[in-house]
C-alpha cells in the first residue's frame, strides 16, 4: 500500500473518485499501488505526512455528520463527503483534496491497462499505426 | 571537491542555453573552452517511448508536478538535455510587435528580434503542416471557428519527418521536433562545446560556480553524466544563466545577489491554462497527428485569452477535468470521441507574483490569479464551448460551471452559464507552461536585473539568456523569442570576449 496508507480508506476514496476502479482485480490494485508509489518516491516526507493526515481526516470526519466513518458510508454519501472537501471554503482543504485526487487519477489512469480500457491507443508510429 | 575551469559556462540547455551554446561555439576553434551544465539527463533516441508517466518522470521537473506555493497551479517545464524544447509541441511564433513595444526596454526593438527569430525559424525547419496530416481534432476546431466567423490561424511548427505520434509533450519518439536537443546543441558539441548533464548548479560567485553532479539512479532513463558524481567548483570567466524563469532567479537568490539586485524574482508570469474537453457522437482522429495545428488570438486584447488546439494523455486529461465520480468518468470513457482546446490566459506581471527560495534554497513560486487572468480563463472556456458545439459536439465539460457537463441543448445558454461561472483556486484545474520573467531587462537595478542584452547590472561577467528576461508576458508561445533574445546575448558576449577572457 502506498505510503502505508490505510488500505480500506484509500480504496474507498479511489472507488469514489474513479467508480470503474471497483472492478479492478488484485493485479489491477497492485498496478495502481505501484504507480502511486513510484510517483511519490522522491517527494518530500512532509507531503507524504500531509497525505496520511488528510486521508485519516476523510475516514473519521464523517462520524460527526453521518455517525459513521467514510468506509462505512454508502457510495452516495461518500461522494457527498468528497464533494464537500472539494468545495470547502478553506483553500488549503480544497488543495489537499486536489492533491489526493491527482494521486488517485495518476494511479488509475497512469496504468497502460486503463489507457487501453478507455480506447486511448497513441503510438509512436502515428498515422502508420492506423493503417 | 573537484575543481575545473572554462572560459565560458552556460547554465541550462533549453531554448536559451542551446542557442547561446551554438552561437558561441565557433569560439572553441579559437581555443576557448565552453561548457553547458544541464541538470537533467540526456536520453537515447530509443528511450522516448511515449508512455505517459514514464516520460513525464524522465523529462519534466518534478515529473510535471511542480506546484505554485499555495498549490493551486501546476507549472510544467522540462528538465533534460534540450530543456523544455524536448517537451513542447514546436509551435513557432514571431514575437508580437505590440508586446515588444509595451515592454519598452531601452535598446530592444521589434525589428531586431524579428530578424533574429526568422533566422532560427529557418534553422529549425518551421513551416505549416500539410493539410492531409491534420487530424479531426484540429479540423473540428477550424470548422467551429469558421462557423462562428472567428479568425482562426494555423500554427507554424518546427518538425521534420513527423509521423503524427501526437506524443510531442512526452518527447517526440521519432526525433521529428527540431528543439535545441536536435539542432543547436549537437552543432555546438560538434564545434567543441562540452555538455555536462545531471549537473545542478547550486550557487554562483565572482567568476565561479558551485555544482553537484549526481549519479544516474538505478533504473532511470538517460546516459550517466560525463563527469564523475560529486561536488565541483567551476571557474569561468563568463557565466551565462539559461536555467529558465524559475531556476535562473532562484540561483541568483541562492547566491545572495538580491542585496544589489532587488528585482530578482519579480515580474514572474506564465500562461495559466485550462484544458477544455468535448464529446462528439462518433470517434474522431485525436491521438494521432500533430496535436497543435491551429489557434485563435482575436480575443487577446479584449478578453485576455488565446485558444489553441491540443490533445493530452489519459492521466493529464483526467487531472484537467474538474470534479470526480460518474460525470468525470463519462468523459474519460469517451476518449476516442474527445475534442480538446487549450485556453491560455494572458497574465500580466504583478507585484505579488514572484520567484523566491525556501530555507533550503529551493525555488518557490508565489502566485495568485489576477482578475484579468480569471476573466480570460472563464471567457476562453465559454468561447471554447461555443466552438465545440458549432463543430457538432454533443456535450462539453465546463470546469468553471457549477454543473460541469453542458449538453448541446444548452448551447444557447453559454453566456448565461459564463455569467455565473465559478473559478475556485484549488478546485478549478489550472496548469501553466511558458514561465516568463524574474530577471527582467531594463535600464537599471532599481527596476530590472539585466540590460537589454542580458548583462546583469554591475556584473560584467554574468549574463542571462532565457525567458526570465521578459519584462512582462509575451502573450504567445515563447521559444522563438527566447532564441532571438539569446542570440542578442551571444552577440554581446562575442563582443566582450576580448576584454573578459
Amino acid at each position: 500500500m502506498p505510503l502505508n496508507l490505510d488500505p480500506a480508506t484509500f480504496r474507498a476514496v479511489v472507488t469514489t473518485i474513479v467508480p470503474e476502479s471497483s472492478a479492478l482485480d488484485d493485479d489491477g490494485w497492485r498496478d495502481l499501488d505501484r504507480v502511486i508509489e513510484a510517483l511519490l518516491r522522491d517527494r518530500p516526507e512532509s507531503l507524504k505526512r500531509q497525505l496520511r493526515i488528510f486521508l485519516g481526516a476523510i475516514q473519521w470526519l464523517p462520524v460527526l455528520r453521518y455517525g459513521r466513518s467514510f468506509t462505512r458510508l454508502n457510495p452516495a454519501a461518500r461522494t457527498r463527503v468528497l464533494a464537500h472537501l472539494q468545495n470547502d471554503r478553506i483553500p488549503k482543504i480544497r488543495v489537499g483534496f486536489w492533491g489526493l485526487r491527482t494521486i488517485v487519477l495518476a494511479g488509475y489512469y497512469g496504468r497502460p491497462a486503463a489507457a487501453r480500457a478507455i480506447g486511448y491507443a497513441a503510438s509512436p508510429q502515428g498515422w502508420e499505426a492506423l493503417r | 571537491m573537484k575543481r575545473v575551469s572554462y572560459d565560458i559556462v552556460i547554465v541550462g540547455s533549453g531554448a536559451g542555453g542551446g542557442t547561446v551554446a551554438q552561437e558561441l561555439s565557433p569560439l572553441c576553434r579559437e581555443g576557448l573552452r565552453i561548457a553547458v551544465l544541464e541538470k537533467g539527463p540526456r536520453l537515447r533516441d530509443d528511450e522516448f517511448t511515449g508512455r505517459e508517466l514514464e516520460m513525464a518522470g524522465a523529462l519534466y521537473e518534478d515529473g510535471g508536478g511542480f506546484l505554485t506555493a499555495d498549490g493551486t497551479m501546476t507549472l510544467a517545464f522540462g528538465c533534460a538535455y534540450g530543456g523544455s524544447t524536448v517537451v513542447y509541441t514546436g509551435t513557432s511564433m514571431l514575437p508580437p510587435e505590440r508586446v515588444i513595444r509595451r515592454w519598452n526596454v531601452p535598446g530592444l526593438t521589434h525589428a531586431d528580434l524579428e530578424c533574429r527569430a526568422r533566422k532560427f525559424m529557418a534553422e529549425n525547419n518551421v513551416h505549416l503542416i500539410e493539410d492531409h496530416l491534420i487530424n479531426e481534432n484540429n479540423k473540428l476546431f477550424v470548422a467551429g471557428c469558421r462557423k462562428l466567423n472567428y479568425d482562426v490561424q494555423q500554427f507554424p511548427v518546427n518538425i521534420k519527418g513527423c509521423r503524427g505520434s501526437s506524443l510531442c509533450n512526452l518527447g517526440c519518439p521519432n526525433q521529428a521536433k527540431q528543439g535545441t536537443d536536435r539542432v543547436q546543441l549537437p552543432r555546438a558539441e560538434q564545434n567543441g562545446v562540452e555538455v555536462v548533464t545531471r549537473c545542478q548548479v547550486l550557487t554562483i560567485g565572482e567568476k565561479t560556480l558551485a555544482a553537484r553532479v549526481t549519479a544516474k539512479p538505478a533504473g532511470a532513463k538517460g546516459d550517466p553524466s560525463p563527469w564523475e558524481p560529486g561536488e565541483y567548483q567551476i571557474d569561468a570567466k563568463i557565466i551565462v544563466l539559461c536555467a529558465g524563469a524559475i531556476h535562473t532567479p532562484a540561483l541568483l537568490l541562492r547566491s545572495g545577489m538580491a542585496r544589489t539586485l532587488p528585482r530578482i524574482g519579480y515580474g514572474f508570469t506564465s500562461h495559466p491554462a485550462m484544458i477544455m474537453v468535448a464529446e462528439h457522437a462518433r470517434p474522431i482522429t485525436n491521438f494521432v497527428g500533430h496535436p497543435k495545428s491551429y489557434y485563435l488570438d482575436q480575443f487577446t486584447e479584449s478578453d485576455h485569452f488565446v485558444l489553441e488546439t491540443c490533445m493530452y494523455f489519459p492521466f493529464i486529461t483526467a487531472k484537467s477535468l474538474a470534479g470526480f465520480g460518474a460525470p468525470h468518468s463519462a468523459f474519460m470513457q469517451a476518449f476516442p470521441r474527445l475534442q480538446m482546446i487549450l485556453v491560455l490566459a494572458c497574465d500580466k506581471a504583478d507585484a505579488h507574483n514572484r520567484v523566491a527560495i525556501d530555507g533550503d534554497g529551493r525555488p518557490v513560486v508565489n502566485y495568485r490569479f489576477q482578475p484579468e487572468a480569471i476573466h480570460g480563463l472563464i471567457r476562453g472556456a465559454i468561447t471554447s464551448a461555443k466552438i465545440f458545439f458549432a463543430a457538432g459536439a454533443v456535450r462539453v465539460h465546463m470546469p468553471v460551471a457549477r454543473n460541469t457537463t453542458i449538453e448541446a441543448g444548452d448551447a444557447a445558454r453559454l453566456d448565461e452559464i459564463g455569467a455565473s461561472a465559478e473559478f475556485k483556486p484549488g478546485k478549478t484545474p489550472v496548469s501553466a507552461a511558458h514561465m516568463q520573467g524574474g530577471c527582467a531587462m531594463g535600464s537599471g537595478p532599481s527596476g530590472s536585473v539585466t540590460d537589454s542584452q542580458g548583462r546583469v547590472h554591475g556584473l560584467p561577467w554574468l549574463f542571462v539568456a532565457d525567458a526570465s528576461l521578459f519584462p512582462n508576458s509575451l502573450e504567445i508561445n515563447p521559444y522563438v523569442t527566447i532564441m532571438a533574445l539569446a542570440d542578442r546575448v551571444a552577440q554581446r558576449i562575442r563582443q566582450e570576449v576580448p576584454a573578459l577572457v
